[in-house]
């Protein structure tokens, strides 16, 4: 236990009552009152979670976006000032290192937000692929707080918390501001299907901002919510998760999120040309996700079968508490999902697959 | 902090079995044990009429988080199942030692089970 990290909010977490547990070498809370009910108060309300675990990289210079375009698959030249876009890193093999949002923050200024099991492994990576570039790359980790405020009343709670333009921001927009004195940065961001937002601080200015932001939020129903609601929020809403539904073996197009892969964007970009030519020839296995009947949850590992062969395997799966039932994602053959009549085994019982375009609570 | 009856007896596996004086006994999880899995979704049951040993698999609980198997506290046959739970599993969370009860079992005619545990030693454990 020792050996793990914590954020700036650990005491403010178990002060409210926080069940912790080790997430990607940090000690976090995974639920305070229960995942069911956090989880519903973010569809119904809102949620506020503390992800400050996630890695942030900044990255400035007149190579910059150069560099960027090289690193990621999505066009980070479309990008207007105050602008994020969402993005898989590749391997040269077109294998998925991290998925990312890379903001504009400056003329030649950006800010890379990364998953926090992968900072390091990232953080390596992005320097060697930027060192013909003239940029400069800073692992910023330790600098910043993130607090994600999500749900329907976000927006209003922005409105009590007096946040200049907060209402106002376009999705993937980003802006500065101040909350009760202490400087944010708020980016229309999240990853539970909801409206909300993600708000930067310093990273000892957390547990405030995050009282300040609790004290103005409860009266409309804002609730703490843990990494157990963030998991079942995410894949209700069908986002992949990295080591899940993407990762080293699991390349964009298979996991799903083909669109973020701009094969005619100006930079050639590491893991095009394997990407392009699996898209070409056909992708051979899929991600997809599915609910199935009854109670009985599919767990990572559970196989998908097509009568008597197996087609894929589960890479996710939880309750949905909005519908009531198991949910989840599978990477399955691409043949078999054009055959249909798919059954996941679970100890020997055969459940019919229901499978689904996300989000899989609507 | 959990709450350990002191009249139940209690398995290192978190099952507890109430002795109702007629021969047969009640098993459900602790308190320790619901929370530890948070929002239950799922409590498999066995048919009444089957037979176990001490330490055999009856069922499985499942929560958000995870499928955790459940262990028969001693040599019995199931009587009755709660088949309240297959509609409101949640019951296990909200009450444990009542409304969450999980099985009634047949005891065994040759008496108590020396690997249980007391409310203290149980308590030490947790």
């Amino acid at each position: 236990m020792s050996d793990l990290q914590e954020t700036s909010l650990h005491a403010f977490h178990a002060e409210h009552g926080a069940r912790f547990v080790p997430f990607g070498g940090w000690d976090m809370p995974v639920q305070y009152t229960g995942i069911i009910e956090e989880h519903l108060a973010v569809r119904q309300a809102a949620g506020l979670f503390d992800v400050s675990h996630m890695g942030e990289v900044t990255v400035e210079g007149p190579g910059a976006q150069r560099f960027l375009d090289t690193l990621v698959t999505n066009d980070v030249s479309k990008l207007s000032l105050s602008q994020g876009l969402y993005t898989p890193m590749c391997y040269g093999d077109g294998g998925v290192v991290d998925d990312l949002i890379i903001y504009r923050v400056g003329e030649t200024a950006y800010l890379l937000v990364i998953n926090a099991s992968n900072i390091e492994k990232d953080y390596r990576w992005m320097e060697e692929v930027a060192e013909p570039f003239d940029c400069e790359l800073k692992n910023v980790s330790s600098d910043y707080a993130l607090l994600a405020l999500q749900g329907p009343k976000a927006e209003a709670i922005l409105d009590l918390l007096k946040v200049e333009g907060g209402g106002d921001l376009g999705r993937f927009f980003t802006l500065e501001s101040k909350i009760q004195g202490i400087r944010v940065r708020v980016a229309r961001t999240g990853y539970t299907g909801e409206a909300g937002v993600e708000i930067f601080c310093h990273w000892n200015d957390g547990p405030v901002l995050a009282q300040a932001i609790l004290t103005a939020g409860a009266p409309v129903g804002l609730k703490l919510a843990g990494l157990g609601a963030r998991d079942s929020l995410r894949l209700e809403a069908g986002y992949p998760l990295y080591g899940h539904e993407i990762s080293e073996r699991i390349n964009p197009l298979r996991g799903g999120i083909g669109w973020t892969v701009k094969f005619k964007k100006a930079v050639d970009f590491l893991g095009k040309a394997p990407l392009q030519e699996e898209k070409t020839e056909g992708i051979p296995e899929k991600v997809v996700y599915f609910s199935l009947e009854g109670r009985r949850i599919g767990r990572q590992g559970s196989e998908v079968m097509s009568q008597d062969q197996v087609v894929g395997r589960v890479l996710s799966g939880t309750h949905s508490p909005v519908i009531g039932k198991p949910i989840g994602s599978a990477l399955i053959q691409a043949g078999a999902l054009e055959s249909g009549d798919l059954t996941l085994d679970l100890r020997g019982n055969r459940l019919p697959l229901q499978i689904k375009k996300p989000p899989l609570h609507l | 902090m959990s709450n350990i009856p002191a009249d139940l007896k209690y398995t290192k596996d978190h099952e507890w079995i109430r002795d109702n004086g007629d021969g047969t006994g009640t098993v459900g999880i602790t308190d320790y044990a619901q929370q530890s899995l948070g929002d239950i979704t799922y409590v498999e049951l066995p048919s009444p009429g089957s037979a176990y040993q001490a330490g055999d698999t009856f069922g499985v609980v499942e929560s958000v988080k995870a499928a955790s198997d459940l262990f028969m506290p001693m040599d019995a046959e199931v009587l009755e199942v709660n088949a309240a739970l297959d509609e409101a599993p949640e019951a296990v969370n909200q009450d444990p030692y009542g409304e969450g009860w999980i099985l009634k079992v047949k005891l065994p005619e040759s008496g108590s089970n020396a690997d249980l545990l007391d409310a203290g030693q149980y308590g030490e454990l947790v």
